[in-house]
């Protein structure tokens, strides 16, 4: 038997019934958007090119017809375009990692850092953390959220916390292993090499004391979480959260590994059609958009995601009454439809991670006699690779299978030599989709 | 006693081949022998050169993707039934071939012949009990 107080970081909030949570969202709401008209004049425009005055939002309702807020507003008004609050009321920065473009930079007072410890306190609690606990933290520290975030959750907590930052894996295993780390936090596939690296040296999953980890920050599967599992002996949870609307903990897994719950009372959250912008009713899948509720410094109303998911109501037995997401399938943006099946990059970049492959592909989409061609470009491992097309041929096969089980259509993988496919960051490289040029409608 | 052998993969599409002769052009080395393994998608180009060594640094300058594997090299007798009579013995000691090809050198007493089996020396023992000569990769410097 759980008891209450361990199972919860803030029962009366995670708990709470959900027209009361609705009432503390429209509360909240209707204060934060008269905050963000007043303080931010970019937003102020933007309502106006869309016709819309603060004296048209009477309740939660009418956030359908405030304006959104994307990546590309946050980069127009970079730096100071979207702070709410003076310079001296704010504390820190934290910034995205800019590999999409030119970073983003958001802005946190005291009172923002406190909610978002929290929230990341939640998620700590939610996978068994306690102040008995050593939490170690390899997500990386400085600009990037994760280290700061999971570091200030676990302080909250009063876990003991292990700042690791990220590398160095000789010396993350030293202090597991001296430490007695009970939970580890970082990124899944760190998770996963981690769990390679210790059985190389000779332990087995039971030589160690972790008993959790709280993995996100990219895209994983379920094979993987049960992989990950295995190797380190551990319970995997998935949290998820993004620099724009503060850092991980916007939402977060419990034991039931059924979707990861919303803070709600800190997030409101939609989901839209990417194309019209159209509100999709609970248990659609669309792209997510949040609006921050209390934060100060850099509150954003609306924000679009990019990620596609489905929200769910349905009870969950933890008890904690916050509406679920599912983990992101992938990026609105990166989205294609392939023979009628939507395909997501971030898909095809998770098998190849899972098996062992580097996340380096190029997808190539056509149409040949009114059918739809989807070839996948990878390099292929340097062992692999003899005098003979046998093993070459045997490997395409395998990860064809693996690409089937994850997408639900068969590409046709084409392993090439290594260091052949350009090492762009742009998305552009990594999709050519044909059927655009020839325009076809898809 | 085995040869090595360079195994470059070669994407299917014009002047891949190109690069790969031209690198071996340039860095003065010798083919001696070779043969093309293809697919649909790719061909792995198989070498036997003067200077294994050098043509290897050579193609990987040249961005080429090369590996090498050691196979068995064969001097027979060049009249009828040479051949017959290596590939007898092997098949009658249950080594199988996976593939073979025949070197581009000329000479009038001999026929040298690569083969790739999974188990080398095994076959190289047959072959020495049996009276038939194999060449070094010292050998191929000098033919």
């Amino acid at each position: 038997m759980i008891t209450l107080h361990n199972h919860y970081y803030q029962p009366e909030v995670e708990t709470m019934a959900v027209d009361d949570i609705k009432k503390l969202q429209e509360e909240k709401f209707l204060k934060q958007v008269r905050h963000v008209y007043d303080n931010v004049p970019y937003y102020r425009d933007l309502c106006a090119k869309k016709g819309v005055s603060i004296d048209d939002i009477k309740s939660l309702d009418d956030i359908k017809k405030l304006p959104f807020l994307s990546k590309d507003d946050l980069r127009e008004a970079y730096p100071y375009g979207m702070l709410a609050t003076d310079i001296k009321d704010c504390v820190r920065i934290q910034s995205t990692s800019g590999t999409t473009g030119k970073r983003v930079v958001a802005f946190y007072t005291q009172n923002d850092i406190d909610l978002w410890e929290e929230c990341c306190a939640r998620a700590i609690v939610a996978a068994g953390g306690s102040n008995e606990d050593v939490v170690q933290v390899c997500y990386g520290y400085g600009l990037f959220t994760g280290g700061p975030g999971l570091n200030g959750g676990s302080h909250k907590v009063g876990s003991l916390t292990l700042p690791m930052s990220s590398g160095n894996t000789e010396r993350q295993i030293q202090f597991m292993m001296d430490l007695n780390a009970t939970i580890l936090c970082c990124t899944p596939s760190y998770a996963a090499y981690i769990g390679e690296s210790l059985k190389e040296r000779g332990y087995k999953p039971e030589d160690n004391k972790l008993k959790a980890g709280i993995f996100g920050a990219e895209p994983w599967t379920e094979e993987m979480r049960r992989d990950i599992e295995k190797s380190l002996g551990i319970k995997a949870y998935d949290i998820y959260g993004l620099t724009e609307t503060s850092g991980p903990g916007v939402s977060f897994e419990c034991e039931e590994q059924q979707g990861m719950h919303i803070n709600e009372d800190h997030f409101y959250a939609e989901i839209i059609d990417p194309e019209t912008g159209e509100v999709l009713p609970e248990g659609s899948k669309g792209e997510l958009v949040f609006t921050s509720l209390d934060k100060e410094a850099f509150p954003l109303i609306r924000y679009r995601t990019r990620d596609i998911t489905v929200l769910t109501r349905e009870k969950c037995s933890c008890g904690r009454t916050f509406i679920r997401m599912k983990k992101p399938m992938g990026r609105s943006d990166d989205m294609m439809i392939i023979r009628g099946v939507n395909v997501f990059p971030s898909q095809i970049e998770a098998v190849l991670l899972n098996n062992g492959y580097a996340p380096n592909y190029q997808i190539i989409v056509d149409r040949v006699n009114n059918t739809d061609t989807f070839d996948v470009n990878v390099e292929m491992l340097p062992e692999d690779f003899s005098d003979t097309p046998k093993k070459i041929t045997k490997k395409e096969k395998e990860l064809q299978a693996a690409m089937k089980t994850m997408l639900g259509i068969n590409p046709t993988i084409h392993l090439v030599a290594p260091k052949t496919i350009a090492r762009s960051e742009g998305k552009a490289v990594r999709v050519i989709d044909k059927r655009k040029r020839l325009g076809i409608s898809i | 006693m085995a040869i090595k052998q360079l195994s470059i993969f070669v994407e299917n599409r014009e002047g891949t081949l190109v690069e790969v002769t031209d690198a071996i052009a340039k860095a003065e080395v010798d083919i001696r022998a070779m043969s093309v393994a293809d697919t649909n998608d790719f061909g792995i180009f198989r070498l036997i050169v003067t200077d294994y060594d050098k043509a290897k640094a050579a193609l990987e300058e040249a961005n080429c993707f090369v590996s090498i594997t050691e196979v068995v090299g064969v001097a027979i007798e060049d009249k009828p039934g040479s051949l017959a009579k290596v590939i007898k013995l092997l098949a009658q000691n249950n080594i199988n071939i996976e593939y073979m090809y025949a070197f581009i050198t000329i000479s009038r007493q001999f026929a040298y012949v690569v083969l790739r089996v999974a188990d080398n020396a095994a076959a190289e023992k047959i072959l020495v009990e049996n009276g038939i000569s194999l060449i070094s990769d010292d050998d191929i410097e000098n033919l």
